[in-house]
């Protein structure tokens, strides 16, 4: 029955392939019989060995894994558009890979029986299903050649075998080809790569590439004077042009630039010089696809023009991270430098954001980061947590001022959204309009938490007053920090509110000093290793250090290493806070990479013996720390 | 039977052992000439069956009715002409189609109290009985997702609009009956999810 459903199935799969080459009206009534599938994060779709369903898949939303469980290698990461699952279409065989669920999904289920006939009789349609077909089954030659972080980890090579192949996917090029005749001037040609802000620049004769001239040939052949400005490309071009066939994968199109040391590889229609050319590719395109690099995944960000763009950048720093982790590096360093690119990735949606609002910000404001991305503990993806304090306003443009940065929060929620933060369940987002407020706003709402400090305040306290500036301007919070301690210092009360706060988190051992586990839902029978192991420490370190009016180090790790600057006599205790607060982190980080989540939970059995002695030698330190707020702000008499 | 297992029986309505997925749930919108359940009128009634977490393109219903009500004023909402309007099903002819679709299936609508009302009042003019069919309400159910803390205000009414946000949901075919039922039955299958996280539930608890 063609319905408003089928429309919207048809609308989504005329931009994707095979289904652009279908006919509108064929596509509208295939639509008609597909169904629509949800599928929870890790589901199976399929397993290997199942007998083939009746229906191959299409991603609508989502993610999909496919796998081959005998090395739990992801052999290839579906996402918006792909299709999977053709073997039956082909073939009358069971399943040779896994499909599972990387994130939660929403597919499209295509009976074959019904798509079939369009594959036969469209030509184009059934090219392409047999092209995707063949490259979901790769060659298992290509795991030699798996992108290594660095090129001195010899002896790590089984690490390498569960990383995603990024290696393996096609390569992006630039369609956007200068081209010049080859009669043009060398002077000419400088100036139009100048113009178009390319390092090379292809010889075409009827269209088909005849030459090349790069940056370097102008170098060594104008610019030392062997040849005149005035010579035409003809003379100094570089031919024959290398070409290839546009469908490379990142690690053909590194070993094609490496086996003739050129940094230009002119792509054409059929792979040769007598077909027209279609894209260039750089190797600073090779670098950027291989992003082994913090630097190169920096520049990617700066090119990236949609916050969907950001979307794959993000999944390369995880990969970045999983090689820091991997290689033992030590984790002040890795946290620094992925908050950093975290970072990175926030101001760059926020750019975007602010080139979307139809006029620039009213006055100066500053995007804050709150919790634990203020903190710079945040690896991986977990909820939002930010605010926006903006200048204070006269009264006349009160409202209108809001309004702006309300519509502009909502803007950058959603691209955050979109690179994957989730919404913060407890609405704590710029888009709230209680956390987008102006600096007197700000001051009153700080001044009514410290001068109430009831259960609730408290906990806002602790989210809010770990902030840091992501974007904008630093005037205004250095004042509003400044306003914080003040009052903190005239309210010693809050300490002991604040201290009462920080003991609350539950206990990670219990008397025979197992460890506790979740009693209930979804986590049932793990460690809660946020709230039972980082947050007691976290929360004790922001009391200590708020009472030494110490601003400006929000870390954890760092606030500890200051705090037994500033304590001679309890040194040893905090250095071993810094440290277990660290390993933590990392042991919390690790988890997530392993369960593509944010590493809260951690099941107790899939540990060692020696990890579970690591945790339980952080549990002591916590304890003892605990028991020092309590006896120096005195609580018992509080609580 | 102790008494502590009597009253336990008591209080579920289903059999432990039928899972979420298992149930077929008809997922359902109506767009109707106004809000006054006397005077306005059933335009249209948009309907899928969600089970096993899938939604079959086929098995969906969308019916257009027979208006001799027709007010101007809400036009503006669902686009909906009263010429586009003729040729169609009469209000019986389309509620027996839709009673058949429906079956003893769950519905589950968006403020559900006014599509069952809105039916019944159609049911109840042609002289049918009213709908005897359990309910759920996916606005009623997103509110049990969030966290309850005095930090933040609660919405009285969560739109589906508010809930397409939240879940990343294309508004695309927003108020159009069958685009409406879709977004809804998204936002159920994230909602269950999103429940789950929190506590193992089953089809009696969503229910409380």
């Amino acid at each position: 029955m063609k319905n408003t459903i089928s429309h919207r199935v048809a609308d989504f799969l005329k931009d994707y392939p095979p289904f652009n080459f279908m006919h509108q009206k064929d596509l509208e009534k295939l639509s008609e019989q597909i169904s629509i599938v949800y599928k929870d994060k890790d589901a199976v779709i399929f397993a290997e060995n199942d007998k083939t369903h009746d229906s191959f898949y299409v991603v609508h939303k989502g993610a999909i894994a496919l796998k081959k469980s005998s090395k739990n290698n992801v052999l290839d990461m579906c996402d918006e558009g792909d299709i999977f699952g053709l073997r039956p279409l082909l073939a009358q065989e069971n399943y040779i890979m896994e499909a599972v669920a990387h994130e939660e999904s929403i597919l499209y289920a295509i009976p074959i029986a019904v798509f079939k006939p369009y594959a036969l009789e469209n030509r184009n349609v059934g090219n392409f299903l047999i092209e995707s077909y063949a490259s979901n089954t790769r060659n298992p030659y290509s795991d030699i050649h798996k992108d290594k972080l660095y090129g001195d980890d010899l002896g790590n090579d089984n690490l390498h075998s569960t990383k995603d192949s990024f290696d393996l996917q096609p390569i992006k090029y630039s369609k956007k080809i200068v081209t010049c005749s080859p009669s043009t001037t060398a002077r000419d040609i400088a100036k139009i790569m100048n113009k178009k802000k390319v390092g090379a620049i292809l010889i075409v004769d009827e269209m088909l590439p005849i030459g090349i001239i790069t940056d370097k040939d102008l170098r060594n052949k104008i610019v030392t004077g062997d040849y005149s400005i005035l010579t035409t490309a003809e003379t100094i071009m570089t031919k024959p042009v290398v070409t290839y066939p546009k469908k490379m994968t990142v690690t053909e199109a590194q070993m094609a630039m490496m086996k003739s040391n050129i940094n230009y590889l002119c792509l054409t229609k059929d792979g040769t010089v007598n077909t027209k050319a279609v894209g260039i590719l750089s190797k600073h395109d090779v670098m950027v696809a291989l992003g082994n690099n913090p630097a190169v995944l920096i520049k990617a960000l700066k090119r990236a023009k949609k916050a969907k763009e950001i979307k794959p950048i993000r999944a390369r720093i995880m990969q970045l991270l999983q090689g820091y982790l991997d290689q033992n590096i030590p984790m002040t360093l890795i946290s620094k430098i992925i908050t950093e690119l975290n970072e990175a990735c926030t101001t760059r949606v926020i750019e975007i954001c602010i080139e979307k609002m139809s006029s620039p910000p009213p006055v100066k404001f500053a995007w804050l980061a709150l919790g634990s991305q203020g903190r710079s503990e945040q690896m991986l993806h977990t909820d939002q947590d930010n605010a926006i304090v903006y200048e204070n306003v006269s009264e006349v443009f009160r409202d209108e001022t809001k309004v702006y940065f309300l519509k502009f929060a909502a803007l950058v929620n959603k691209g955050l959204f979109d690179i994957g933060y989730d919404y913060c369940p407890a609405e704590m987002m710029a888009s709230n309009p209680k956390w987008c407020l102006s600096l007197d706003e700000w001051k009153t709402q700080v001044h009514h938490w410290i001068t109430n400090p009831g259960k609730n305040e408290v906990l806002l306290s602790f989210i809010f007053f770990d902030y840091s500036v992501t974007y904008g301007d630093t005037e205004i919070t250095n004042e509003l920090s400044e306003f914080i301690f003040e009052n903190v210092k005239a309210n010693p009360i809050f300490y002991v509110h604040l201290v009462s706060g920080a003991l609350q988190s539950p206990s990670p051992t219990g008397f025979f000093r197992q460890f506790l586990v979740e009693q209930d839902g979804a986590n049932k029978d793990n460690f809660d290793i946020k709230r039972r192991a980082l947050m007691p420490l976290t929360d004790a370190a922001r009391v200590l250090i708020l009472s030494h009016s110490v601003k400006s180090i929000s870390n954890t790790a760092e606030r500890f290493e200051k705090l037994a600057e500033l304590e001679p006599n309890n040194r040893e205790l905090y250095l071993s806070c810094s440290y277990s607060f660290k390993a933590l982190l990392k042991f919390r980080t690790k988890q997530g990479l392993l369960h593509n989540d944010s590493g809260q939970f951690i099941a107790l059995e899939s540990l060692s013996k020696m990890e579970k002695i690591k945790l339980k030698r952080t549990f002591k330190t916590i304890k003892e720390l605990q028991e020092l707020i309590s006896v120096r702000f005195n609580v018992s008499n509080v609580v | 039977m102790s008494l502590f297992n009597f009253w336990k029986k008591e209080d579920n309505l289903f059999d432990e052992n039928i899972s979420i997925e298992e149930t077929r749930f008809v997922v359902l919108d109506t767009e109707t000439t106004g809000f006054d359940y006397d005077n306005d009128r059933i335009l249209c009634i948009g309907a899928l069956v969600l089970q096993n977490n899938m939604i079959s393109i086929q098995d969906s219903f969308e019916v257009y009715i027979q208006q001799d009500h027709y007010d101007k004023s809400t036009a503006q909402i669902h686009g909906i002409l009263k010429d586009f309007v003729l040729k169609r099903p009469n209000e019986l002819e389309a509620l027996q189609q839709f009673l058949t679709f429906l079956g003893d299936s769950i519905i589950i609508a968006h403020h559900t109290i006014f599509d069952i009302t809105m039916i019944n009042k159609a049911l109840e003019r042609n002289d049918l009985p009213a709908l005897t069919n359990k309910t759920l309400d996916t606005a009623h159910l997103y509110k049990k997702t969030l966290i309850k803390s005095h930090l933040f205000e609660r919405k009285d009414h969560y739109t589906l609009d508010d809930l397409a946000d939240k879940f990343d949901i294309s508004k695309k075919d927003r108020h159009t009956a069958l685009g409406d039922a879709y977004i809804t039955a998204i936002a159920f299958l994230k909602i269950v999810k999103k429940l789950k996280e929190k506590k193992e539930i089953n089809l009696n608890q969503i229910f409380k």
